[in-house]
């Protein structure tokens, strides 16, 4: 018994070693190859350049592209965390008949396989008689990022207590005042949190957006078409990398964010205790 | 301390009634509260008296009655407008302010003037001896200290009356006997009215100048701790507020002011009439409270004995409680001897004497049943 923990405990710093290189060293060669002096991505390195980079600069293409991708993002991000406002303000606070059911559809999203939303979506809009835009690939995103934004709500709404409310209207304040002096700022870093959860998904967000843009790519769209081209593989990559680091940069926030806010309400637990 | 106060009440509650669906958990409260009266609202969870709180708070409306607060009718009044200020069970720290934040909560809407805002938190928290912790935040705060910011919160918007709903239940017993202490000292130095919600008996008897005692949405006696500790109107009451003997009898006849009742074992006992007059020849229930009854030791002899047998017995540090069988008695009697004798080495089987004052037996009333509307 003790021998076989020995090995285990051998074996696992090893395991955990090969998974995390599996899992990371693809994404690190991105990053690395956007610097290499070469249009191939093929080592030996042939030379340190930051030519990819002001390429894309003069990439007009590229950065219509990337203009869409952020007028989506924020459109997503607020309109999802709008309606997971909404929601998760009624599922934490109220007790109604079907509040698990809508809770759980709400939620489904995340589950769906994304390519059978896509179609489906696609088939509605078309059979509606609508364009297709970037306001379609809002809307598709919109329903996607909003189990996302939910689930980030629902926690920072569940750690709000009731009485936070009652004791502002008890020491004088108005409803309205209220809600600008206490529920905002206590449920500000769910709401911050979900805001950009919801705008990095919706930047790296392809198969919606792919299915729903039309003529007007994003970003990930306007990538999937460069790479039949070669020559455009190294610019492809430079982008990659500023979106990978804008990406890691958006949810370190979030997450951080999120745990500040946590930590205030730990000692709540305490004083119930 | 009068039943009736004879001048205008600060709080005037009148036949409420509140209906949850087919609950009712006010069921026809009537109660006046005196300005400057430290008042608890003392009963079991669910029997009504926190929808009461928050009634007079405004977090609740009652379906029907009136509630007058400093002789104005509270009814429709918002929480925001009303005299009244509370100490929330959680407390209900702003989380995203710190301790002078907190208190100054209040203020802010009564635009007071930076100098003369920072004079009044300073004083509202040196009151509650936190004057040094003013830039500490909720979290930072141990459950004592956040009962106080609380209370200063509350006390600084110099409210009528305070209301407190079961504040020192989340403190651990040492605490809570401390805080009691001060919450009786800062009551009387700044004179508000308090009103106090509360499950624990002893935390109502020591804290207040009068008790309500409530049982499913009903109002079972008001009175002072002493007189509801000591001559408790009905079972429940006398059940709630610390142990009870029951006993039942049968009055057999009426002097004056005074009731004859005929025992099992107690013999024939003469007791004040209580509240709603009991009938000659009806059965009775009669109380007396464990330490009324007392152990007599080696040939003591007292005017009214009784002999039985330890069936039971805990022992309490100070204290042991003794329950002891009677011959011709359904249940075993309890009794709380103190220690000093040696009531902790009596063992269980043992023969004793018991001696009782007949003057201790109070009568007590049936309670109505729960109601529940249809």
């Amino acid at each position: 018994m003790t021998s076989g923990n020995l090995r285990k405990s051998r074996l696992l710093p090893g395991y955990v070693g090969l998974y995390f290189l599996f899992l990371y060293l693809p994404i690190l060669l991105l990053p690395v190859f956007s610097f290499n002096n070469a249009a191939t991505t093929t080592f030996p390195l042939a030379g340190f350049t930051t030519r990819w980079y002001v390429s894309l600069w003069a990439n007009r293409e590229m950065l219509t592209a990337a203009v869409n991708s952020l007028v989506v993002g924020l459109c997503v991000s607020v309109l999802s965390t709008l309606l997971g406002i909404c929601a998760a303000r009624a599922i934490t606070r109220y007790r109604f008949r079907g509040r698990r059911a809508a809770n759980g559809l709400i939620m489904a999203p995340l589950f769906l396989p994304e390519i059978i939303v896509a179609v489906s979506l696609l088939m509605v809009v078309l059979a509606a008689g609508m364009e297709l835009s970037l306001a379609t690939v809002i809307l598709g995103q919109t329903v996607f990022c909003l189990p996302y934004c939910m689930s980030v709500l629902t926690a920072g709404f569940e750690g709000f207590d009731r009485s936070l409310e009652e004791a502002s209207l008890d020491l004088g304040e108005t409803a309205f005042g209220t809600f600008r002096r206490v529920t905002l700022p206590v449920v500000a870093p769910a709401i911050l949190s979900s805001l950009l959860v919801a705008f990095t998904i919706s930047l790296d967000e392809f198969i919606l957006a792919f299915f729903l843009s039309g003529t007007e790519p994003t970003l990930p769209v306007y990538i999937w078409g460069q790479l039949r081209f070669a020559a455009k593989l190294p610019g492809v990559l430079a982008l990659g990398t500023i979106m990978l680091v804008l990406s890691i940069l958006l949810l370190t926030i979030a997450e951080t964010v999120r745990r500040r806010a946590e930590r205030r309400y730990a000692t709540r637990g305490h004083a119930h205790a | 301390m009068p039943e009736t106060p004879m001048i205008a009440p600060m709080i005037a509650i009148d036949r409420v009634n509140k209906f949850y669906g087919i609950y009712k958990a006010l069921s026809d409260v009537s109660l006046d509260i005196v300005a400057g009266e430290f008042f608890s609202l003392l009963g079991p969870s669910g029997c009504g008296k926190t929808t009461l709180l928050r009634s007079i708070a405004g977090f609740d409306s009652p379906s029907s009655g009136d509630i007058r607060i400093d002789g104005q009718s509270a009814i429709g009044v918002p929480p925001n407008l009303r005299p009244t200020n509370m100490v929330f069970q959680s407390y209900a720290i702003f989380p995203h302010l710190n301790v002078e934040e907190n208190v100054a909560y209040g203020l802010k809407r009564l635009k007071l003037g930076a100098d003369e805002e920072r004079r009044r938190v300073g004083a509202a928290l040196d009151q509650v001896r936190l004057g040094h912790l003013g830039k500490r935040r909720g979290h930072e705060l141990s459950g004592g200290q956040r009962q106080r910011v609380a209370l200063a919160r509350a006390l600084v918007l110099r409210p009528k009356v305070l209301l407190l709903d079961e504040p020192l239940s989340a403190l651990d017993k040492k605490l809570r006997e401390e805080m009691q202490v001060e919450l009786r000292s800062l009551q009387k130095a700044v004179g508000i009215t308090f009103v106090l919600v509360t499950h624990d008996q002893y935390e109502a008897l020591a804290l207040s100048d009068r008790i309500a005692v409530m049982f499913g949405g009903r109002i079972a006696q008001v009175a002072t701790p002493k007189e509801i500790y000591q001559r408790p109107r009905t079972k429940l009451v006398a059940d709630f507020l610390g142990g009870m003997n029951f006993l039942s009898g049968r009055t057999i006849g009426q002097t004056g002011a005074g009731l004859t009742v005929e025992t099992e074992k107690f013999g024939t006992l003469t007791l004040a009439m209580p509240e709603e007059r009991i009938e000659v020849g009806a059965r009775a229930t009669l109380g007396i409270r464990p330490e009324r009854l007392r152990l007599l030791w080696d040939d003591e002899r007292a005017p009214h004995e009784l002999t039985g047998k330890v069936v039971d017995r805990a022992y309490f540090g100070e204290t042991t409680h003794l329950s002891v069988g009677v011959e011709g008695l359904e249940k075993p009697l309890s009794m709380i001897e103190t220690n000093t004798y040696g009531a902790d080495d009596l063992p269980v089987g043992a023969d004793i004497r018991l001696a009782y004052d007949p003057d201790a037996f109070v009568l007590l009333a049936d309670d109505p049943p729960v109601e529940r509307v249809q």
